[in-house]
C-alpha cells in the first residue's frame, strides 16, 4: 500500500514538471514568434534598434524604449551596456544604431563623424542636514570624508561633531557616477551608512544633523541643504551650463543623420513625455 | 480519579476498526467524490513539494558555482565585499546576522518566558484577555513599520544617548527583539497552559509554593514548547529584513561596538539585488544559500536539543 501512495506521488510530481516544462516551451516558442513577426516589416515604423553603451544611461534607455515600444509594438529595441567608450565606438563602427554615452566625446572620438543629442544631465547634489552651518565644500574635501580621511566636521569649518557619511549600496548608478565623477575610482570608506534608496538617503540625511549624503539632483527638498561644489550653487540651471562639478550629461550617438526607426526614439526621447520619464527616473532633462 | 475503562474500550474499539480498515482497505468501495478529493489533496502536496523543491534548486544552482569560483572559506570568511570590484566576502554579514539575531534573542526571550508565565499562571482572566489581545496586536503590525518606528525614534535616541550615528546593532537588537516578542510568547504561553493540570496540583499538594511549581515542574514540562518557540523566534529575526535594512546602516564591517552598523545577509541581497548584475547578482544568491544552509543547520541542532530534552524528561 506504501509503495503504491508512493507511486502515485511521484507519478504527480513527473506530471507537474512535465506540465512547468511544456508551460516554459511555449513561453520561448511564443517569443520567436513574436520575433518573426517584427522582422517582417510592412508597415511605417518597424525594426528593430540596438542602443549600445554606458551602463549609467542604460537604465533610463531601458524604461525609455519600453514605453517606446508599448506604443509602436513594430519596433523592437535592444538596449545593451558595455560602457561610454565602447558605445561610442559602437555607433562609429555602426555595430549600434544609438552609442549612448555619460560622459563628453574626447577629440578624437568628435572626428568620427558622430551626431550627438544631449538627452538629460545627470547632477548629483551633496546634501547636509539644514541646521549645518557648513555650505560650501570644496570638491577634494568631499573626496576625503567619503575617504574617510576626514571624520569631523570642524576639520572643514563646522562644528566640532563626527562626520555621518551616507552612501548608495554597490550597483546604484547616482554611486556609480559619484565614484566617476568626486572618487575618481577611488573606494568609498566601508564604515559609511549605507542607504538603498534616493529616499532613504534623504530620510536619513534628514534625521540626522551630522550626516552627509548624495542624491540626484531632482531629489532635493526642503527636508535637506543641498551645499555648493567649488562655490557653485547645486541647481539645473548650473548643471546645464556646467559650472557645477558633481554633472554630467547623457548623450545619444548617431552615425550621420538618424532616419526612420531610430530617428522616431530619439524624437520620443527629446520629448516632453521622454523627458518627463528621464525625470522620474532621477537625472536632470534638458528643457 | 477519572474512569479510565471507559478511555480504554474506546480506544479498543478505535484499533478494531482501524485494523479492519487496514485488513479491508482495498476492497473498501469508495465514492467517486472520495476518490477526485483523494487526488486534490495528494496534487495540493505534490505542488507544494515541487514548489519547495524547485526553490532549493534555483538558490542553488544560482549561488554555488560563484561560492565555488571564489572559494568556500574565502567567501564565508572574508570580510571584504567589494562586489563591483569582485571582492565577493561576506564575513561581516555573516557576523552582523548573528550580533543582531542572538542580541534581540538575549533580551526577548527571557521577557518573553516571563510574560507567558504571567499570563499562563499569575494573572486574572481579565487582565490576560487584554495583555493577549494587546500581543496580537503586536504581532499584526508589519515590519515596514517598526523599521520606520525604529528610524524616527530608537535611532536617534542612541544617537543622542549613546553617541554614534544612531544606526548600529543596538537599534536592530531593540527592533527584532519587540518584533519576535508576540511568537516566543504566544507559543510558551500555549505549551504552559498544555501542561497537564495534575502535574500542578500534585506539585501543590506535595507542598511546593507556587513559585516552585513554575519552576520546578510547569517551564521544564512546557520546555519543549518553549524551545519551539525560541527557534521560531530565531527563525524570524534571522529572516526579518526590512526592518533591520532601516535601522542598521549597513555598512559592511565586522563592528568594533554594539553602536556600529552592520549588515546581516538578509539586508545584503535586499540592498543591493535592484542593480546587481552578473557575478554581483550571483553573489547574493550565494548569500542566500549560505542564509538557507545556516537555518536549516540552526534548525536541525535546536531539533536534537528539544529531542534530547524530551527523552531525559521521559527517563
Amino acid at each position: 500500500m506504501r509503495t503504491k501512495k508512493g507511486k502515485k506521488i511521484i507519478s504527480i510530481l513527473a506530471l507537474s514538471i512535465l506540465l512547468l516544462a511544456a508551460l516554459w516551451v511555449g513561453g520561448c516558442g511564443q517569443k520567436k514568434d513574436a520575433e518573426k513577426g517584427e522582422n517582417g516589416q510592412t508597415e511605417k515604423l518597424s525594426g528593430s534598434i540596438t542602443v549600445a553603451g554606458s551602463t549609467s544611461v542604460q537604465p533610463f534607455s531601458e524604461v525609455l524604449a519600453e514605453k517606446f515600444m508599448a506604443d509602436n509594438p513594430d519596433i523592437q529595441i535592444n538596449v545593451q551596456g558595455g560602457g561610454s567608450s565602447q558605445g561610442i565606438a559602437a555607433a562609429a563602427s555602426g555595430a549600434a544604431d544609438i552609442g549612448a554615452s555619460s560622459r563628453e566625446l574626447k577629440e578624437e572620438e568628435k572626428k568620427q563623424g558622430l551626431k550627438e543629442y544631449v538627452i538629460a544631465y545627470d547632477g548629483i547634489a551633496v546634501i547636509v542636514h539644514p541646521s549645518n552651518k557648513i555650505d560650501n565644500l570644496k570638491k577634494e574635501d568631499i573626496k576625503n570624508i567619503y575617504l574617510g580621511n576626514i571624520t569631523n566636521w570642524k576639520e572643514v569649518g563646522g562644528d566640532d561633531a563626527p562626520i555621518t557619511v551616507i552612501c548608495r549600496e554597490a550597483g546604484s548608478g547616482t554611486r556609480g557616477a559619484f565614484e566617476e565623477i568626486v572618487m575618481e575610482k577611488e573606494d568609498i570608506t566601508s564604515k559609511a551608512i549605507i542607504q538603498n534608496s534616493t529616499g532613504a538617503v534623504r530620510t536619513t540625511v534628514a534625521g540626522d544633523k551630522n550626516a552627509i549624503g548624495f542624491v540626484s539632483l531632482p531629489a532635493v527638498n526642503d527636508e535637506v541643504k543641498a551645499i555648493k561644489v567649488d562655490g557653485t550653487e547645486a541647481n539645473k540651471e548650473n548643471v546645464k551650463n556646467k559650472s557645477y562639478k558633481i554633472a554630467r550629461p547623457f548623450i545619444y550617438l548617431t552615425k550621420g543623420e538618424p532616419t526612420g526607426a531610430v530617428k522616431a526614439f530619439i524624437d520620443f526621447v527629446l520629448s516632453d513625455e521622454g523627458q518627463k520619464i528621464i525625470e522620474d527616473e532621477g537625472a536632470v532633462r534638458i528643457k | 480519579m477519572p474512569d479510565y475503562t471507559i478511555v480504554e474500550s474506546v480506544k479498543n474499539k478505535f484499533n478494531i476498526v482501524c485494523a479492519w480498515q487496514e485488513k479491508y482497505k482495498d476492497n473498501i468501495p469508495k465514492s467517486n467524490s472520495e476518490l477526485w478529493i483523494e487526488r486534490v489533496l495528494i496534487l495540493s502536496a505534490g505542488i507544494f513539494i515541487l514548489a519547495i523543491l524547485l526553490i532549493t534548486l534555483f538558490i542553488f544552482a544560482k549561488g554555488i558555482p560563484l561560492i565555488a569560483k571564489t572559494g568556500i572559506s574565502e567567501f564565508l570568511f572574508n570580510t571584504e565585499w567589494n562586489p563591483l570590484k569582485g571582492k565577493f566576502g561576506i564575513g561581516s554579514m555573516f557576523i552582523g546576522s548573528l550580533a543582531v539575531t542572538f542580541g534581540a534573542l538575549l533580551w526577548a526571550v527571557p521577557l518573553g518566558l516571563i510574560t507567558a508565565v504571567f499570563m499562563a499562571e499569575v494573572a486574572p482572566v481579565k487582565t490576560r484577555d487584554i495583555l493577549g489581545s494587546f500581543i496580537e496586536l503586536l504581532a499584526g503590525i508589519p515590519s515596514v513599520v517598526y523599521g520606520f518606528f525604529g528610524l524616527i525614534v530608537v535611532v536617534p535616541f542612541i544617537r543622542e544617548n549613546f553617541g554614534g550615528s544612531g544606526m548600529s546593532i543596538l537599534a536592530g537588537v531593540f527592533i527584532l527583539g519587540i518584533m519576535i516578542l508576540p511568537t516566543i510568547i504566544n507559543i510558551s504561553r500555549d505549551s504552559i497552559l498544555a501542561v497537564p493540570k495534575e502535574y500542578k496540583e500534585n506539585s501543590l499538594a506535595l507542598g511546593a509554593t507556587h513559585y516552585q511549581t513554575i519552576r520546578r515542574v510547569i517551564i521544564p514540562a512546557a520546555r519543549s514548547g518553549i524551545v519551539t518557540a525560541v527557534v521560531l523566534g530565531m527563525g524570524r529575526a534571522i529572516g526579518e529584513t526590512m526592518a533591520v535594512v532601516m535601522v542598521t546602516g549597513n555598512a559592511a564591517i565586522v563592528p568594533d561596538s554594539i553602536l556600529s552598523p552592520v549588515r546581516t545577509m538578509t539586508s545584503n541581497i535586499v540592498l543591493e539585488m535592484g542593480y546587481a548584475a552578473g557575478d554581483h547578482q550571483a553573489a547574493l544568491f550565494g548569500t542566500g544559500t549560505v542564509l538557507f544552509i545556516f537555518i536549516v543547520v540552526l534548525n536541525l541542532v535546536v531539533d536534537i536539543f528539544a529531542k534530547a530534552g524530551i527523552s531525559n524528561e521521559n527517563r
